[in-house]
């Protein structure tokens, strides 16, 4: 059953610096005051509003941003806007820089970490907090596993105030920060919560010399399944960052994922076509070492317009050679599945689309003899039938290698 | 006798009025099922007719239960509703759930699973994101295919809808005790270890097929549990050797992160604990033809 349409890859969301910002002020919680231009004239308004000493930062997800330049200072608005010039257009790394965030500056004393995640082998959710901060939290879980502390969360009970304590106390927070990150504790679940988040991450979560805690960075990843909740999510996928293909399938509602190889491949059920990758991969070690191209699953009912769309984008895609139709019938017919195969082909022609690649298809399970004798009759010289599936992904991986 | 469902099995079906619902009400219908009703609150006291059968709606499980003895309901409702409808049945006490919906957040999930644990967990939910329990010949919870085998020796318990048929499928002439789809969600309220146990427990039940897939640690645990526990002889299949790093499958479980998940490490874990694993779907059937015929 596919009661909501789902993506292979907007789970998980990365989101710049000053989405984080933004998300984390939005919930009440101690961030920097500051804002994010595209344009010089906008940062220097917004160091106009800040009327102090700011920080100019380039917004790129990539690390190294220091050194290449992307971190400036700025004492008052016409530096703020001649810096916020320098960096806007800067490349780093690979990187081009759309739009920076302008915010005060601060005198951070001691990094601390904070976060809340799934916890899937416990079925609840966790909260991990530690007193070494500013730096990668599995390094500090291998090497001091001591300075890590693990709380598990009710889900249903969250973190009230007694459940803020034990996570301050477990962390062994220092007494004078306590308070305020009991405080930080709470407001970060309600966060957690209300955006649906599988992560929250704050790191570092730093004191300051006046002894405000303040979080600074933010990692938030995001329940593809609760979208239909939270419209605004969608804000946040990086549409640039996103494969062509794979923008192409969801605007089709196809639950399709690019990868590197030249076969290649349709199913039905997520669980068949992950198995049929492998499938594929094993038979193309025969065969020059040739690898599946692409994930998708058309789940249940593959009619020939869902079919159709699955191999426009499956055949759009140059580096495939050969496409592996492989189709389990449970709910179902293979029948059907034979008849939306053939007319996707023709379908596909009337659109003017180049449908020259092979194609093998494997049906079995329900109604499989009546969808084979269609394929069959249908005598298209593109189509390959083949019935058993280690031996389609044979003969697919075979005619990609050609 | 099979595992958690079985013909004496009475079941109702929330959401059963929507289309999924009703199809599928049809089909477990037609397989045999005991359906005594479906729960629609704002269909209270109307009655359906599906093919033949007069089936009565309900305004809430706990009335289902009090006027017909029932005691699995399978959930079709909307992600959006279904937290609601299964804290509904935990709070009715039904012995059986299972949810079938796809799509529904994991904080949801969490959240009736932390109810169920809160309320003495008297519920066994199955699911979410998964075709529900079969057990050929007697009952049929969810929408696996009613048939496509028979009753038989073989259980069989699986995080994936369509490998659950094609193992089904291959191994058509052994048949099967039951079979679980247990889904591909990060959070699901029984688990490979639980269906493992209680195969093991089964006395009509003389080997297990396991199907696992990327994602989580549940595998590994598994793994462990049958190295303790579980006797009768267990054929294991993990799909997404060739999966990528931080790329979701389709389930929203199966992605890999870090280190941990991959499949190559619940093989390894599987075959540790003396599981047979098969490299394809075929291979997995044949090593069960195989310890079949070695029990004879």
């Amino acid at each position: 059953m596919r009661a909501a349409p789902e993506n292979g890859t907007d789970a998980q969301v990365d989101l710049y610096e000053y989405q984080g910002r933004d998300l984390f002020e939005k919930h009440g919680l101690p961030v920097l005051s500051g804002g994010v231009a595209t344009t010089p004239t906008e940062a220097r308004a917004i160091a106009e509003r800040l009327g102090e000493r700011v920080v100019v930062k380039a917004q790129v997800k990539v690390g190294g941003r220091g050194k290449a330049g992307g971190v400036k200072l700025a004492e008052g608005a016409d530096e703020a806007q001649a810096r916020a010039t320098d960096i806007l257009g800067m490349d780093i790394k690979g990187h081009t820089v759309h739009k920076v965030m302008v915010t005060v500056t601060a005198d951070i004393v001691e990094e601390y970490y904070l976060s809340y995640l799934l916890d899937r082998a416990n079925r609840t959710f966790l909260c991990i907090a530690s007193v070494a901060g500013g730096m990668d939290i599995e390094a500090v879980a291998a090497e001091t596993p001591e300075k890590v502390a693990k709380i598990s969360i009710d889900a249903n009970r969250g973190v009230d105030e007694a459940k803020a304590r034990e996570i301050v106390a477990a962390a062994r927070f220092p007494v004078d920060v306590a308070g305020q990150i009991e405080t930080i504790a709470r407001q970060l679940w309600v966060a957690f919560v209300k955006e649906d988040a599988t992560l929250v991450e704050v790191n570092p979560l730093a004191k300051t010399a006046d002894g405000t805690v303040l979080c600074l960075d933010a990692k938030v990843t995001f329940d593809a399944n609760a979208d239909f909740r939270q419209p605004e999510h969608e804000a946040y996928v990086d549409q640039a960052a996103v494969d062509p293909l794979e923008q192409a399938a969801k605007a089709k509602d196809l639950n399709y994922v690019k990868l590197d190889g030249e076969v290649g491949i349709i199913g039905n059920g997520a669980g068949l076509v992950m198995s049929t990758l492998d499938v594929v991969a094993y038979a193309g070690q025969e065969y020059g070492g040739v690898k599946p191209a692409n994930f998708l699953d058309i789940g249940g009912g593959a009619s020939a317009d869902v079919m159709a769309n699955g191999l426009e984008i499956v055949l759009s895609d140059p580096a495939v050679r050969s496409v592996f139709v492989n189709v389990f019938g449970g709910i179902t017919a293979c029948d059907e599945v034979a008849n939306g195969v053939v007319q996707a082909l023709a379908l596909l022609k009337e659109r003017g689309e180049d449908v020259s690649k092979p194609l093998v298809v494997r049906l079995d399970g329900n109604n499989a003899e009546a969808g084979r004798a269609i394929l069959d009759g249908a005598a298209n010289p593109l189509v390959q039938r083949v019935d058993t599936m280690d031996g389609a992904a044979r003969r697919a991986a075979e005619l990609a290698a050609r | 006798m099979a595992i958690w469902l079985t013909k004496d099995s009475k079941v109702v079906v929330q959401g059963m009025t929507g289309s999924e619902g009703m199809k599928h009400t049809r089909r477990m219908l037609a397989s045999g099922t005991q359906i005594v009703g479906g729960v629609n609150p704002r269909k209270a006291g109307t009655r359906v007719d599906v093919d033949g059968t007069d089936v009565p709606v309900f305004g809430s499980v706990a009335e289902a239960m009090k006027e017909t003895g029932a005691d699995v309901s399978v959930v079709f409702v909307p992600p959006a509703f279904c937290k609601g409808a299964v804290v509904e049945a935990i709070d009715a006490g039904i012995g059986l759930c299972v949810v079938i919906t796809e799509g529904i957040p994991v904080h949801d999930t969490a959240a009736f699973w932390a109810h169920n644990n809160a309320a003495g967990n008297r519920t066994r939910i199955i699911g979410p994101n998964c075709p529900g329990i079969i057990s050929p010949g007697a009952a049929n919870a969810g929408i696996i295919p009613a048939d496509i085998t028979g009753a038989g020796r073989i259980g069989l318990v699986s995080k994936s809808g369509t490998l659950t048929y094609q193992l089904m499928y291959e191994l058509r002439d052994f048949g099967f005790s039951s079979a679980v789809g247990i889904g591909g969600d990060p959070v699901i309220g029984t688990t490979h270890i639980d269906a493992l146990a209680a195969f093991q427990d089964d006395p009509e039940t003389e080997a297990v097929v396991m199907i696992g897939e990327i994602g989580g640690d549940a595998e590994e645990r598994a793994a462990d549990f049958i190295k303790q526990y579980v006797t009768k002889p267990v054929v294991g299949y993990i799909a997404g050797f060739t999966a990528p790093p931080g790329k979701t499958m389709g389930h929203a479980g199966a992605i890999i992160s870090g280190s941990s998940g991959t499949a190559e490490a619940k093989k390894t874990a599987l075959e540790a604990a003396g599981v047979k694993v098969g490299k394809t779907p075929t291979e997995t059937a044949n090593l069960m033809r195989e310890v079949m015929r070695g029990l004879g």
